[in-house]
């Protein structure tokens, strides 16, 4: 983890949607996966609803998905360290960085708004 | 500028692909360069070669392969998610032992590797989802 300031990546991700239900969360991460296998420097921002993925404890899909939770636990393996979840959205459903499967640093709208102006390319899912 | 879309919605299913087609052509309009569209998440359906839309509504696919053949736009398909979704090449389609194929060229089944590069050569690399 590290603070904003110091973060100027060359691909910040943008994670929007809750693990189950749909595949954006898979295919958002699958392309963190994949570009920090090319070697570029990876920034992922749980926004919304995606700060769900983060909710320890999760299990396969209800509909034969494999879930996330075990692909979550592979970024560090991928250098995939700068992790920043959306702090209005913790409020939203009661939550603390305490209740998160990972170290995720909790940022407000202005610094939100900095995230994408500091890294070079931007991908929402 | 070189520009690169990244189109994440279905043909006909949201307003994604027709509001990618339509900056497409004004982006070009303008004297810019349009270097590859790249579809992903449920858009790997715009490379769908069967798809044949009433005669009165606008034809998605075939507009896509206009690009290519007026402006040499690369057209470039995530194959991880086209394989999921039935999205097959001849060659796919015979390494999984299926009939029939539902994608051919100039749509190019590709890693999500391309996409990562796309975005860091064009100048710009604009999204369109549902």
């Amino acid at each position: 983890m590290s603070s904003p300031s110091d973060a100027n990546g060359d691909l910040l991700i943008i994670l929007r949607h809750a693990p189950h239900g749909s595949s954006w969360l898979r295919e958002g991460l699958d392309a963190a996966l994949v570009a920090a296998a090319f070697g570029k420097s990876v920034s992922l921002l749980f926004q919304g609803d995606g700060i769900m993925a983060l909710i320890p404890g999760q299990g396969a899909g209800a509909l034969g998905q494999k879930g996330t939770a075990a692909t979550l636990d592979m970024l560090a393996m991928y250098d995939i360290e700068s992790l920043y979840v959306d702090a209005s959205a913790l409020d939203r459903f009661g939550m603390t960085p305490d209740d998160l499967q990972l170290p995720a640093l909790p940022v407000d709208d202005a610094t939100i708004s900095r995230l994408i102006a500091v890294h070079r390319l931007i991908l929402t899912f | 500028m070189r520009y690169g879309l990244l189109v994440q919605g279905a043909p006909y299913s949201s307003q994604a692909s027709h509001s990618a087609l339509r900056f497409a052509r004004a982006l070009i309009a303008r004297g810019h360069r349009l270097e590859s569209v790249f579809f992903y998440h449920d858009g790997v359906y715009n490379a769908a070669r069967l798809a044949a839309p009433p005669q009165d509504e606008p034809h998605l696919i075939d507009a896509w392969n206009g690009l290519n053949a007026e402006h040499g736009t690369q057209l470039q398909v995530c194959i991880a998610a086209a394989l999921r979704r039935g999205l097959l090449d001849e060659l796919e389609s015979a390494r999984h032992g299926k009939r029939g194929h539902a994608v051919e060229s100039p749509f190019e089944l590709t890693g999500l590797g391309q996409l990562i590069d796309l975005g860091h050569e064009v100048d710009r690399l604009v999204t369109f989802a549902p």
